[in-house]
């Protein structure tokens, strides 16, 4: 059958799924909209989690980013993953204790002050729309590039499917949409990499197999790093950056995963604070799943496009090479005008530009797989996308409806018009993505990556002394959180986006690049907070029996 | 008050052991001695490059299940009913 029938069939069926998931689970109460009822199983808000978390860039570029990357790669996957570690044993199971709705919330009760909510909300909206705005990118991409349609048609349809659900069901109905979503998105991921671990080592475990030796008796990482050596490349196995950057941008990534707004709330999700750990737990599991396969599919895949192309002619080249090329995203130039490719470190001979997100969506054609599993990867990339943006969106229209409108501007609004102006804000904020989404801010995983930073820089920091430190006080955190996060605008602004007088490699800080500044931003919001909550006085009697009693096993 | 003192100086040492072992498996070997480790090899894994793209996540993992598994002998001993 036709490959676009597949895709149809398969994003047809997956759409259907979610909004047939929608109806089923409408809310019905502020409480089920904010959290879900508070009742979700923790092996299913697991789930959620990890399709909440796995975004279109974990499932559509990084393991494209490994593959040209090697070693420095491993940043993203120690990164992403390593932050669980600090959910569950600093974050989750008191915030769950906490037992309120948002994180504002929390940093709102905590340093008894609605500047410091305030501060929280800015922050929080500040992250989610750094974030949101990749997601929905992604979304218009994997429409464009599978279904023919232009991006903005891609991202219109995208929005009219949150929109949907995140409007109709709140928590509720993104909790259980993510929980089919997250099955969509690994079963597409794991499909086509089992296959190519056994063409090309025989082992049908991914993760075993490319540590394994090809059919030629070599392992295929020596033969790797060979081909590497050959063409001029860095070595694959080893490193290119400075052990300081690799060093920060991996601790930018796991403090950024465990303070930002969408993960943290899905702990409140849970009927009590052990599901709170075991989810934690589950989570990770489910992530860990595909983010060790990641490493694998990127090394079958950068030996599969180097044997493939590389000198080469390129009359004789397979029918990928050609689509791909028409996408812009595989570019060839014959320099030398032999009709071979020459594919090599060296820019001034170098004939092929290669984009890193083929790496995945190409792979099943590389690895000539089925057309089924080409429209099962579109199914998956989009149910990643759609995920994460749901909730995101949910953070956005809390923070509006709850933080905002509930804590701050009118407390006495009843709990229907909370519920509508949560529904209205979360309305906003589709629209608003698709914004950006249709004019995106520089390339997905660069903003993703950047929302990390931010999140490090101003949460992470505000929630743990809130639960570890009874000393510290609002005028602490507050200064803390806001010197954090206006520190990494500005870092984030200057080299990235040039404002501020720009700036290129040569003026990082220390060598600190734009995505590990977030580790250094942080410790200054550590350092900031703690002398000025020396400072000034310590928290009441009442914030000191709230700490007590996050911290009782109750 | 004491037996949540214990109860909550018990919960710090478990999450200070935890945390460092957390540390070494990332930063540690898959960071700063990534490449005293590359000279060892595991089949076709040099160990650094395997730590930092397998080994930590796994070790990562694992702690969480490990401290899911303290706590709740924690709680069962400090009798919590949720």
């Amino acid at each position: 059958m036709d490959l676009q029938y597949w895709i149809w069939i398969a994003v047809g069926i997956s759409f259907s799924l979610y909004i047939g998931i929608a109806i089923w689970s409408r809310a019905s109460s502020t409480k089920e909209f904010y959290v879900a009822g508070g009742g979700v199983h923790p092996i299913a808000n697991g789930m959620a989690t990890a399709a909440d978390w796995m975004s279109a860039a974990s499932f559509i570029s990084m393991a494209g980013i490994i593959s040209f990357n090697g070693y420095d790669g491993s940043v993203y996957l120690m990164g992403w993953t390593g932050g669980y570690v600090l959910l569950a044993l600093l974050l989750a199971p008191y915030l769950r204790k906490f037992g309120k709705f948002t994180v504002p919330d929390f940093i709102g009760d905590r340093y008894y002050s609605n500047y410091a909510r305030g501060v929280a909300v800015f922050c929080a909206l500040i992250v989610s729309f750094t974030y949101i705005a990749g997601q929905m990118r992604g979304v218009g991409v994997v429409f464009s590039r599978y279904l023919e349609v232009d991006i903005t048609t891609g991202v219109v349809i995208g929005m009219c499917i949150v929109l949907f659900y995140a409007v109709l069901g709140g928590m509720k109905g993104i909790t259980y949409t993510q929980v089919a979503q997250y099955c969509v998105l690994i079963f597409a991921f794991m499909v086509p990499a089992v296959f190519i671990s056994l063409i090309m080592t025989g082992n049908a475990i991914p993760q075993i197999g490319f540590g394994a030796a090809g059919s030629d008796g070599v392992y295929l990482l020596d033969k790797l790093d060979g081909l590497h050596r050959e063409l001029g490349f860095h070595e694959y196995t080893t490193g290119s950056k400075s052990t300081l950057d690799v060093f920060l941008i991996t601790l930018a990534l796991m403090v950024g995963t465990a303070g930002l707004p969408h993960v943290i709330v899905r702990f409140f999700t849970v009927k009590k604070v052990s599901d709170a750990r075991k989810s934690a737990g589950w989570a990770l599991l489910f992530i860990a799943i595909l983010y060790t396969t990641a490493p694998a599919i990127a090394v079958f895949s950068r030996t599969n496009l180097i044997e493939t192309v590389s000198n080469k002619e390129h009359a004789n080249l397979p029918g990928w090479f050609d689509k791909w090329q028409t996408t812009g995203l595989i570019k060839f130039e014959d320099k030398n005008q032999d009709g071979l490719i020459q594919y090599v470190a060296d820019p001034e001979i170098n004939e092929l530009i290669v984009d890193a997100d083929i790496m995945v969506l190409a792979n099943p054609e590389i690895a000539k797989l089925p057309n089924w599993v080409i429209a099962l990867m579109a199914a998956g990339a989009l149910a990643a996308a759609l995920s994460t943006a749901a909730g995101l969106l949910l953070v956005i229209s809390a923070s509006v409806s709850h933080d905002l409108i509930k804590k701050i501007i009118n407390p006495a609004v009843s709990e229907k018009n909370e519920l509508i102006a949560a529904r209205l804000s979360a309305f906003g904020a589709v629209l608003l993505a698709g914004y950006f989404g249709v004019n995106p801010p520089g390339f997905v995983a660069a903003t993703v990556a950047l929302a990390f930073g931010l999140a490090a820089a101003s949460f992470f920091p505000a929630i743990v002394m809130g639960i570890f430190s009874k000393r510290m006080n609002k005028e602490g955190a507050i200064s803390g959180m806001v010197v954090g996060i206006l520190l990494m605008l500005f870092y984030m602004t200057k080299f990235k986006f040039g404002w501020f007088g720009g700036g290129t490699n040569e003026d990082w800080w220390f060598g600190i690049s734009p995505e590990g500044f977030g580790s250094f931003a942080m410790l200054v919001n550590f350092v900031v907070s703690i002398i000025v909550s020396k400072l000034t006085p310590p928290p009441g009697q009442e914030i000191q029996s709230l700490i007590e009693n996050i911290r009782k096993p109750n | 008050m004491k037996k949540e003192n214990t109860y909550w100086n018990t919960n710090l040492k478990y999450l200070v052991i935890l945390l460092s072992i957390w540390f070494t498996a990332s930063f540690g070997f898959g960071i700063l001695f990534v490449d005293a480790l590359n000279e060892i090899k595991m089949g076709g894994f040099k160990l650094g490059f395997w730590f930092a793209q397998q080994g930590s996540i796994y070790v990562f993992v694992i702690l969480i299940f490990v401290y899911i598994y303290l706590m709740n002998r924690l709680d069962a001993k400090y009798k919590t009913k949720e």
